[in-house]
């Protein structure tokens, strides 16, 4: 029997009838077609999937999409404002914090969250804002190396 | 003006908007209208005869379309190595018999993933279990179970490579030493896992996209299998979410996607779970290393003897050449006068192993380098001491194999020792271990048994003087479309926005032989700055005609700007004289054409790269838990085109290459991988992730774009060797198989302390 799901996604409402066992990230990906968000693993270990929930950084093939009815979400496509990137993607296209690329969207959501908590995390705190993402390509160094850039204000303060 | 204008630059990656956003649309990312979703059965059994498959239950599921077993094939093994039938030994969808847990039975299209799922419950596969063997130990005795008919104590490929005397030059070392290494395996846990989309149209056309190192490799592969004209595929790569040598053969998802399209003429996608991607696809290869190491006194190294047997699991794929280049970098990066390697890849029931970023040279580089330190403590020589004496220096040759001619060890050594020296002295427990590598650019191999150039590329030039560079290297996150869009626009005069790549698909672009090898810099670079130089000396031809030069004056084009070498100011806009070439060749666009196969290099490659790289440890004697501090490389690869790249290649490897020597492992029984999810396997994170520093070196390589070699995979080969002398050095005990687990390294501090009482 489907149920009805209502979210707001990157600040646009919907309004869905999906199975019950549907995981966030398939209605992101599968219903609203939101293929930025990835999935590596499904077992949460990876975190190619993190999204931004209620203002939490959540790995989304582990959440029912249900559990996040009424919620906000935020994504990878919601992080720029049209062509105007977000510090932290001007960032991590400077310092080379990415290679495949496919890991990028759930480590850029995790520092965002990261850095709406604790806007002035010291190397230790941003290592661990991004533990639960695994990145094959870089050895992270490069991606503490922007988030730190953007910690000091190299990139401006925007939200 | 600077020598160079694009090359040497920090730029942004040419694809690195769209992977910053959340645009880019991988494989995993593609639907097509009318889509269906593929699942495969795979056995459960490392070894058994398959008496029946029955298919019907399945059939009957609502919602499949179509399920396929390997009488729907034409039935023919398939191998990479095509010069070679007999390594061509892998059925895709078994037929008759299974080799390890995970080998292709059959394969499900429904209307989706979960319809498939339940469909695979539905197929009654009728097995025979035979007996199994897991270890190459085992598999080579006589006794052993047969895992391919003919193929006597399941020996799959022999290698011998062989100089000088050594038995004579043993007998004239003053210090000799023999030791056992054991390798393990490691998985390349690309984050996307392996996929396809395969369609097949009513007329006969197949179009792939997939995520590959090489399109040209499954394209061609796909044809011969499955009787299929090699023109009427077309495989296109997407962005992919990495590969590191897992991705150039043909693969279970590529080959079930197509079988199930060309049965429905309807796309079919596969997506490889994460199980399946740790069981079912290839890995590093494990060895069994003896070896034998002589020196005189003064620490001159006089001969060395290696002999390996590594565990092949059920297929040949990549395995043979992995065979061979852990024999040839076993000499590596040292002047040995007498060297004679034999190695022997064992066939078991044990999920096949092949090509992973290093491609056998971490082993060879983990075994060598420890064994180099053992030896050098033994005769009280300094570390960097007997690597200086004895290493590699430019314009040597490897007797009967190699010309190597840039070589920038020695000033790696210098930078290193420079590097400890800083550091000081430090606490107890606590102590620097280093190793010295090379790699190859590119291999010289054609056991493809390609007709085309290795690689090629094509330049083209509209009428706004935008360009198309269309090339058949593989982005697969290296990096490989910036450099290469840098050295065609440093070597066309334009700026990198001028350019626009268009790579991976071999429906637009020249055949290449992809990303393997770390080929794709010199390789495609030399081709793409050949296409590029054909296409400047049109727009020159027509320029100098224009300008009336005197024939005494050479014309270049920088920053857009055409003029006289020797007189900058005297010059023409590039946009401009593009407009009129064109005009004035009937419209015709410009077009340039490069291509690149090494000739008269020897026998493995064009080029090598070296580096030497200190590792710092911190161990905790009661325990054996260590960290990793600290890895410092000196890395020089020629000119660097891209720093930015580099950067990311070298630190990335530490994270791989750190963890082969510090926690990956794939432990089995019975030829079942025990932890095949990432809960389960441990690979490095931000919080164990050492400090990475870079130490860089110039060189220059005269067969490579600009002088450039190398970057990609080198850097994998020192890091478990320096971890194994660092720990040594740290503690004093000496871990021989890799690992080198905390808990490996607690159980030799304890037997050390008995052995002391």
């Amino acid at each position: 029997m489907k149920k009805e799901l209502r979210l707001v996604v990157n600040g646009q409402p919907y309004e869905l009838y999906i199975d019950p066992k549907t995981l966030l990230v398939e209605v992101l990906r599968d219903h609203l077609g939101m293929t930025g968000t990835k999935r590596g693993c499904n077992s949460s270990s990876c975190g190619a999937c993190t999204v931004i929930l209620n203002g939490m950084a959540v790995k989304s093939c582990s959440i029912l999409a249900l559990q996040a009815h009424g919620g906000e979400v935020l994504t990878v496509e919601g992080l720029a404002s049209g062509p105007e990137l977000h510090p932290l993607q001007e960032a991590f296209l400077d310092h080379g914090a990415f290679q495949c690329g496919f890991c990028t969207p759930g480590m850029l959501m995790s520092a965002k969250a990261l850095l709406d908590e604790n806007p002035k995390p010291a190397r230790q705190q941003i290592k661990e804002g991004i533990d639960g993402n695994i990145c094959r390509c870089t050895g992270y160094n490069s991606i503490i190396r922007a988030v730190t850039a953007v910690v000091n204000g190299e990139y401006g303060v925007k939200k | 003006m600077s020598k160079y204008s694009v090359i040497g630059q920090r730029v942004r990656r040419v694809d690195g908007l769209e992977k910053v956003t959340g645009s880019a649309k991988y494989t995993f990312d593609m639907v097509l209208p009318n889509m269906l979703y593929g699942k495969i059965l795979r056995s459960p059994y490392p070894h058994a005869k398959i008496l029946n498959i029955d298919t019907s239950k399945a059939e009957k599921l609502v919602g499949v379309k179509a399920v396929v077993t390997g009488k729907d094939t034409p039935g023919r093994k398939q191998g990479i190595w095509r010069r070679f039938p007999e390594l061509c030994d892998e059925e895709i969808l078994c037929r008759e018999k299974v080799r390890y847990i995970g080998d292709p039975v059959a394969a499900v299209a429904a209307i989706d993933e979960d319809t498939a799922e339940e469909a695979l419950d539905l197929i009654e596969v009728e097995y025979e279990l035979l007996p199994a063997v897991f270890d190459p130990l085992e598999a080579i005795k006589e006794e052993a179970p047969q895992i391919h008919d003919g193929v006597e104590l399941n020996i799959n490929v022999t290698r011998h490579i062989e100089w000088g005397d050594v038995d004579e030059a043993f007998r004239k070392c003053d210090y000799v030493r023999e030791d056992k290494f054991r390798c393990s395996s490691q998985a390349h846990v690309c984050m996307e896992t392996h996929d396809a989309v395969a369609s097949f149209d009513y007329g006969g056309k197949l179009t792939v996209w997939t995520s590959t190192q090489s399109s040209y490799y499954i394209q061609r592969l796909l044809a011969d299998i499955l009787d299929l004209r090699e023109g009427d595929i077309r495989v296109i790569k997407p962005p992919t979410g990495g590969a590191f040598g897992s991705k150039f053969e043909l693969d279970s998802a590529q080959f079930c996607a197509t079988v199930l399209s060309m049965k429905l003429c309807r796309p079919v996608k596969i997506v490889l779970n994460r199980e399946e991607e740790f069981t079912a696809t290839k890995r590093r290869t494990p060895m069994y290393y003896y070896v034998k190491l002589g020196a005189k006194k003064d620490g001159t190294l006089l001969a060395k003897e290696v002999r390996v047997i590594t565990e092949g699991g059920a297929y040949t794929s990549m395995g043979a050449t992995a065979l061979y280049l852990t024999g040839f970098f076993s000499s590596f990066p040292y002047k040995y006068p007498n060297y004679r390697y034999d190695g022997y890849r064992v066939y078991t029931n044990t999920a096949p192993t092949s090509a992973m970023r290093g491609f056998g040279v971490p082993q060879a580089v983990f075994v060598g380098e420890s064994q180099l330190d053992m030896l050098a403590h033994e005769l009280g020589i300094d570390p960097i001491e007997i690597r200086r004496k004895n290493g590699m220096t430019p314009n040597h040759e490897v007797p009967g194999q190699a010309y190597i001619q840039s070589c920038g060890l020695h000033q790696c050594l210098d930078a290193i020792e420079e590097h400890i020296k800083k550091r000081g002295k430090l606490p107890p427990n606590h102590a620097i271990g280093i190793a010295a590598y090379g790699f190859m650019s590119g291999g010289i191999f054609n056991w493809f048994n390609t007709p085309y150039a290795f690689s090629a590329a094509l330049v083209r030039i509209s009428i706004d003087g935008k360009v198309d560079l269309f090339t058949g290297a593989c982005d697969i996150g290296q990096g490989s479309d910036t450099t290469l869009s840098m050295i065609c626009a440093e070597e066309l005069g334009v700026r990198l926005d001028d350019i626009r790549i268009y790579s991976g698909d071999t429906g637009i672009c020249p055949a290449d032989l992809g990303a393997w090898g770390s080929r794709e810099t010199l390789m495609n670079g030399n081709a793409v700055k050949m296409a590029a130089a054909d296409a400047k000396r049109q727009i020159l031809e027509f320029a100098a005609a224009k300008m009336g030069a005197n024939i005494v004056y050479d014309l270049d084009i920088k920053d857009r700007w055409i003029h006289l070498v020797d007189r900058p100011e005297r010059g023409l806009s590039y946009y401009d004289i593009v407009k009129e070439v064109i005009r004035g060749r009937d419209g015709e666009v410009i077009i340039g054409r490069g291509h690149y196969t090494p000739h008269r290099k020897g026998m493995i490659s064009p080029a090598y790269s070296f580096g030497v790289q200190a590792a710092e440890v911190e161990v905790d004697p009661e325990t054996g838990r260590y960290r990793l501090l600290n890895v410092t490389t000196a890395h020089e690869s020629g000119t660097v085109i891209n720093p930015v790249g580099i950067e990311g290649q070298l630190e990335g490897a530490i994270m791989m290459a750190g963890g082969y020597g510090f926690c990956e492992d794939q432990p089995m029984d019975e030829g079942k991988i025990l932890n095949p999810s990432l809960a389960d396997y441990k690979l490095i994170r931000s919080l164990d992730m050492p400090e990475s520093e870079i130490l860089g070196i110039d060189t220059y390589e005269p067969e490579g774009p600009f002088g450039a070699k190398e970057a990609g995979e080198g850097l994998t080969n020192p890091t478990a060797a320096a971890i194994g002398n660092a720990v040594y050095k740290a503690v004093g005990v000496r871990i021989n198989d890799l690992p080198i687990t905390p808990e490996k390294v607690f159980r030799a501090l304890r037997e050390k302390e008995q052995q002391g009482k």
